[in-house]
């Protein structure tokens, strides 16, 4: 199977870390793969997006044109991105944040009220690890166990405390 | 297998410090900031130079110095700071010194803008600077690559006394990929008899200069650095081939638009299309020798150059073919990356649509 996933939200809501805590994973399930942000002035507003490739054979191109899994964690890359969505792909997308624009029935749409549940649950900034862990349950693209992994390792030495809060969130997100 | 994931950037600063390089100077620019930004951080606990020049000429010239005295050093930049730099560059080509620079390449002309590139690909190969001169250029397509190449141009450039550039775009410079450092080179260590680097007078002094002002001893400097990189157009080409063999159309690409290709020739040869891609990793020296069986294979019907730019490297696709193939292109300008749908269209077409 082969993984063409976008991250995409509002600069600060986390979703390189989402993109870089996936890649990971990915990496130590033992699948090829790829990471590309975007950057420039997208990044400071509006979409900021990160594509991860995964994939069972060696990454061509890292570009994603058409993802088959999406995060969208804001209504702009909603907009932007469910339409790109290949048929048959899963978008999760933050539906205290947004408001579905699209008429789409030939992807599977899960929404999450993930910034609502974080700032209800004490997980204030974690919104990205919830929506993930959701996507995990949802699409079964890793293991919970693989990404607490990739998790472990995408946390810098220097914020080595924040790794149990953000585990607890990914776990809170899975269980959903 | 030790593995990290690293920003083709930061794998750049990382393999350059392990290559011995612990000299630095740059100035910020999108999309390769990074790589000073990491450099800033590891080189002062290794008693090595970070210097943020105040500008780009600045930065070339403290290279200059840095070579002169013998030392690895190396520079950074994007395709604006590289036309800044070319002054320093052709000084550095006169003087005859090895060193690095790197160009994460963005849209251009002029500021142009801050996405994918390949449009100095003129500039690093034909002319990066005034005067007869060349540039080892290096042109990778991922991040273990561009470690691999880091090592190989600090070498080579010692080698034959002459810069060494590695050619990237915005892309390759921005993605993530997981690499290794387990596997690199020993950095290879040659003489320096020609460095200005202190000896209580315990030999004649050195002397670096690019000034020449009697036209024959210019003259005699020229031939001598001409038959120098006739020995790297001999010795130094590198590429890659994928899936050639059997090939009808090859693709010529490099960089990302190689890798964009290795999707659509997936697809290709899935659908029965008989495509290959030849993939030049040096672009000075270009590598002709891998054009000796292609230009004579009847086989071989139609090339097709896939390029960020409005064609540059396609001319020495044809030179090397002695336009003895049919040469297509595909192109896009500005930051704009073909997708591999746009490629795998454009082989269905050249193919006269798919027959299995």
């Amino acid at each position: 199977m082969a993984y063409n996933i976008l991250f995409a939200g509002f600069g600060g809501q986390g979703v390189q870390f989402a993109a870089k805590v996936t890649t990971y994973s990915g990496m130590m399930s033992g699948m090829e793969v790829s990471l590309l942000p975007s950057y420039g002035p997208e990044m400071r507003g509006g979409t900021s997006n990160c594509a991860v490739r995964i994939d069972s054979k060696m990454i061509a191109s890292p570009i994603v044109n058409e993802p088959n899994l999406l995060m969208a964690l804001n209504q702009p890359s909603y907009d932007k991105f469910a339409e790109k969505v290949e048929a048959g792909g899963t978008v999760i997308f933050d539906d205290s944040l947004i408001k579905r624009s699209d008429t789409r029935t030939d992807i599977s749409v899960y929404p999450i009220p993930a910034t609502k549940l974080a700032r209800e649950h004490g997980f204030v900034g974690l919104a990205n690890m919830i929506a993930l862990g959701y996507m995990a349950k949802k699409t079964g693209f890793l293991s919970l166990d693989i990404i607490k992994e990739g998790l472990a390792k995408a946390v810098p030495a220097s914020k080595a405390a924040l790794l149990g809060k953000n585990i607890e969130a990914l776990e809170f997100g899975f269980n959903y | 297998m030790n593995k990290v994931l690293m920003k083709g950037n930061e794998a750049i600063a990382e393999a350059a410090i392990r290559a011995g390089c612990l000299h630095f100077f740059g100035y910020p620019i999108t999309p390769q900031t990074e790589v000073a930004a990491y450099f800033s951080k590891k080189l002062p606990k290794l008693g090595g130079t970070f210097l943020q020049a105040e500008s780009e000429v600045a930065a070339i010239n403290m290279v200059l110095g840095a070579a002169s005295a013998g030392v690895r050093a190396m520079t950074s930049s994007s395709s604006p700071g590289v036309s800044l730099k070319t002054e320093g560059i052709s000084y550095i080509i006169g003087s005859d010194l090895p060193c690095l620079i790197i160009n994460v390449q963005r849209g251009g002309p002029g500021l142009g803008g801050i996405q994918p590139s390949q449009s100095d690909y003129w500039q690093a190969t034909k002319a990066p600077g005034h005067g007869d001169g060349h540039l080892l250029v290096y042109a990778p397509d991922r991040v273990q690559e561009i470690i691999e190449y880091i090592f190989t141009a600090f070498d080579k450039a010692e080698q034959y006394r002459m810069p060494a550039m590695l050619l990237l775009d915005g892309t390759l410079g921005q993605m993530m990929e997981p690499v290794s450092f387990d596997d690199i080179p020993v950095p290879v260590k040659h003489e320096k008899p020609w460095a200005t680097n202190g000896h209580k007078n315990a030999r004649e002094h050195n002397i670096i200069n690019s000034l020449y002002l009697k036209p024959e001893e210019l003259e005699i400097k020229n031939f001598e650095r001409f038959e120098r990189y006739a020995k790297v157009c001999e010795n130094e080409q590198r590429y890659e081939e994928y899936m050639t063999d059997d090939a009808e159309i090859i693709i010529v690409a490099i960089g990302i638009a190689a890798r964009v290709s290795k999707s659509a020739i997936d697809d290709a040869r899935a659908a029965g299309i008989k495509v290959g891609l030849l993939r030049p990793i040096t672009v000075f020296p270009f590598p002709t020798k891998a054009f000796d069986r292609i230009k004579n294979d009847p086989k071989v019907k139609n090339i097709l150059t896939v390029e960020l730019n409005m064609g540059q490297m396609t001319d020495d696709v044809k030179l090397a073919l002695e336009c003895k193939k049919p040469v297509e292109l595909l192109r896009h300008t500005g930051g704009i990356v073909p997708t591999p749908k746009e490629v795998f269209a454009k082989l269905c077409e050249i193919n006269g649509g798919i027959r299995k």
